[in-house]
């Protein structure tokens, strides 16, 4: 399932480009509510949905525009659930916070922190019911960490050996809380222990060393040994949210991290290595640009869901007839 | 001449409630391999209340089993397997307990459906004892029809009799919605004849449990048996008295409500559950909106107090409705408006 080098260069280049595009769609308000960019952590999404196969299933949170790309949702589809549009992946229904796609088997849209946890455990139940094969690749950040639900989720995964792989995206803060403020323990790999789940910290800006741990703990979980835990270091260089003045975050620790922006480690590994060229990076990066600015104008041809559709689809009527995903 | 034949009644058993429930929740199983029932207790144990007795047995610890006390996280991954093709039942030992699971019933399983545009349903029923029992204090006596009622996406059906019980947990558990059932402790004891052949009771109808012409008494659930003790002493007082048992809460049957009330003009909702923002409060606006013309006196509410349930037994009964309360609003409604 490795994906060739460029690949990886490909996705997080998409996600950055396609994100700063959000954040000024949003000043345009072509884009509302909350808005939570995920530049800075592309390093996660993308090494850990390069291990996965189409046979698994993604929780996110409502940071999740960068697990969608990388997972495969169309970006015409997800920029206009941003704007609202019908064409949007949940007819516009969701919004940036409530991202899904079940052709893709992903549900991206947690908004509650912690709220997922229960559900991904849930799903990978399903899966091993029913003889599926998959994985349930369950996200949250540092901050899901204290809520009861995390603690109930990793308990009920390692009592019943589900096959679910739990990947923490440590960017340090819980929204504008940090780490150390807001966990007694803050060694994050501690607690899942504690459950009985091998868990490992990882660089989370490293592209590769994402991958190959997903790799690593993908193996063990599809062994049937149940969960397993990734701890990933990671920093968003944005705000929390569009809302966010980020007045509690010391400048020098944000250069810092952004010394070590995860497409930039990983397009000087790639020089270095001989595996691209100048030219190939380009073209990614144009290419990330002509996806971004058709995804944009696929979102402005859709229009809003008609008012007759504003009570549709609050309770089933017709679903028998589709069956589960 | 041959006589003809008279069509043979239908063949009962006498079941308790929990009788009822068992017996719905293993048809169930063994007509779809899909269908699972897990919460604290229902295996081994045989359920805290015995609902689940022998389940484990038949179907085996995959599809009957144990949770740890953790309703928020078992909540969720029950939501969770029904998103994934799965169809749970999940037992709560009293819905008071799902307070703790708040967050998953509400922000998931109410809403997932319609947040993604249908793209995923939730078809799974939490079920379990509901309002008071005897002695058990502030905080286990709760009823939670108006609470969880009150949120779109949510299905809420609250039985009072072994038939209806397992005519709509049958129902609720091929429902494709997150429907809430509500059960009685005090009525898992209680028996009552329920026909051998399979049958499913629809969601969102209510069913007239007494006849009568003066005055409508709307309830469901336990009360159902306090209306009914009190439409009989009324009768013979004069005061023909009808009980209709809305048996779903949500969808609710406007049209029952109505019919009802173009009937009798005078209506009494019992409930359990506090006043303020009450399903009786909700049924009197609903009814007052829509037929206001056929109405000779104001709708009044017998309710819980509007406190929390003390131990004390002289003051727990005051607290809930009783027979006296409920024929002494009879007589106020029957005494006011039009024709009084």
């Amino acid at each position: 399932m490795t994906p060739e080098p460029l690949e990886r260069m490909r996705q997080m280049v998409r996600i950055r480009r396609f994100e700063e595009r959000c954040a000024e769609l949003y000043s345009q308000t072509k884009i509302r509510g909350f808005l939570h960019l995920y530049i800075g952590e592309e390093a996660v999404g993308v090494g850990v949905m390069g291990a996965l196969t189409d046979d698994d299933q993604i929780v996110a949170t409502y940071r999740e525009h960068g697990h969608a790309l990388a997972r495969g949702v169309d970006a015409g589809a997800l920029m206009a659930e941003m704007f609202g549009r019908s064409n949007g992946c949940a007819r516009g229904r969701g919004g940036s916070m409530h991202i899904a796609d079940v052709s893709r088997r992903f549900w991206g849209g947690f908004a509650i922190v912690g709220g997922g946890l229960p559900i991904a455990v849930g799903l990978a139940l399903a899966d091993k019911t029913l003889g599926r094969a998959g994985v349930t690749a369950c996200f949250f950040g540092d901050g899901a960490t204290e809520e009861g639900a995390y603690h109930e989720a990793l308990n009920l995964a390692s009592l019943w050996k589900l096959p679910v792989l739990f990947v923490c995206e440590n960017n340090q803060y819980a929204m504008g809380t940090a780490l150390s403020a807001h966990a007694a323990d803050t060694e994050l790999t501690h607690e899942p222990r504690a459950h009985g789940i091998v868990a490992e910290r990882v660089d989370g800006m490293d592209v590769v060393a994402v991958e190959q741990a997903a790799t690593r703990a993908l193996e063990a979980i599809r062994r049937g040994d149940g969960p397993r835990f990734l701890e990933f270091m990671t920093y968003r260089f944005r705000a929390h949210s569009m809302y966010d003045a980020d007045k509690y975050r010391d400048k020098t620790e944000i250069a810092r991290w952004k010394a070590r922006d995860p497409l930039a480690l990983y397009a000087e590994y790639l020089l270095a290595e001989g595996l691209a060229a100048r030219a190939d990076l380009d073209a990614i990066d144009a290419a990330a640009m002509a996806e971004v600015d058709a995804a944009v104008a696929f979102a402005e041809q859709g229009g809003l869901e008609p008012i007759e559709d504003l009570t549709k689809d609050v309770y089933t009527h017709d679903v028998s007839a589709r069956g589960a995903p | 001449m041959a006589l003809p034949i008279a069509a043979a009644a239908p063949r009962t058993s006498l079941l308790q409630t929990r009788e009822a429930l068992r017996r719905a929740m293993s048809e169930e199983m063994r007509r779809d391999p899909t269908v699972f029932l897990m919460g604290e207790e229902v295996a081994y144990y045989d359920g805290a209340y015995k609902v689940s007795q022998g389940m484990l047995h038949e179907f085996g610890p995959e599809r009957v089993i144990d949770t740890p006390i953790a309703e928020n996280g078992f909540s969720g991954l029950a939501i969770g397997a029904a998103m994934a093709g799965l169809r749970p039942i999940v037992e709560f030992m009293t819905w008071n307990f799902s307070l703790v699971a708040f967050d998953q019933i509400i922000n998931n399983a109410a809403k997932i459906y319609q947040m993604t545009a249908g793209a995923y349903h939730v078809p799974i029923v939490f079920r379990g004892p509901n309002g008071a029992a005897e002695a058990l204090g502030s905080q286990h006596s709760m009823a939670f029809e108006s609470i969880y009622a009150h949120f779109p996406g949510l299905k809420v059906v609250s039985v009072g009799t072994p038939k209806d019980a397992y005519g709509l947990l049958k129902s609720a558990i091929r429902d494709n919605d997150p429907v809430m059932f509500m059960e009685s402790e005090m009525l898992y004891g209680m028996k009552g004849e329920v026909p051998d052949e399979e049958f499913l009771i629809p969601i969102g109808k209510a069913d007239l449990k007494r006849d009568g012409t003066d005055c409508t008494l709307v309830t469901w659930n336990k009360q159902i048996h306090t209306c009914l003790a009190a439409a009989e002493q009324l009768e013979k007082e004069g005061i023909s008295c009808q009980v209709l048992d809305l048996r779903t809460i949500r969808p609710l049957d406007e049209q029952a409500l109505f019919d009802a009330v173009c009937k009798t003009h005078r209506m009494v909702v019992v409930q359990e559950g506090y006043t303020f923002a009450g399903v009786g409060a909700e049924i009197a606006a609903r009814v007052t909106e829509a037929c206001f013309d056929q109405l000779d006196a104001p709708i009044l509410r017998i309710t819980n107090k509007d406190l929390n349930q003390p131990y004390n037994p002289t003051l727990e009964k005051m607290v809930l409705p009783s027979v006296d309360r409920v024929k002494d609003a009879v007589k106020l409604v029957c005494s006011r408006g039009k024709g009084a």
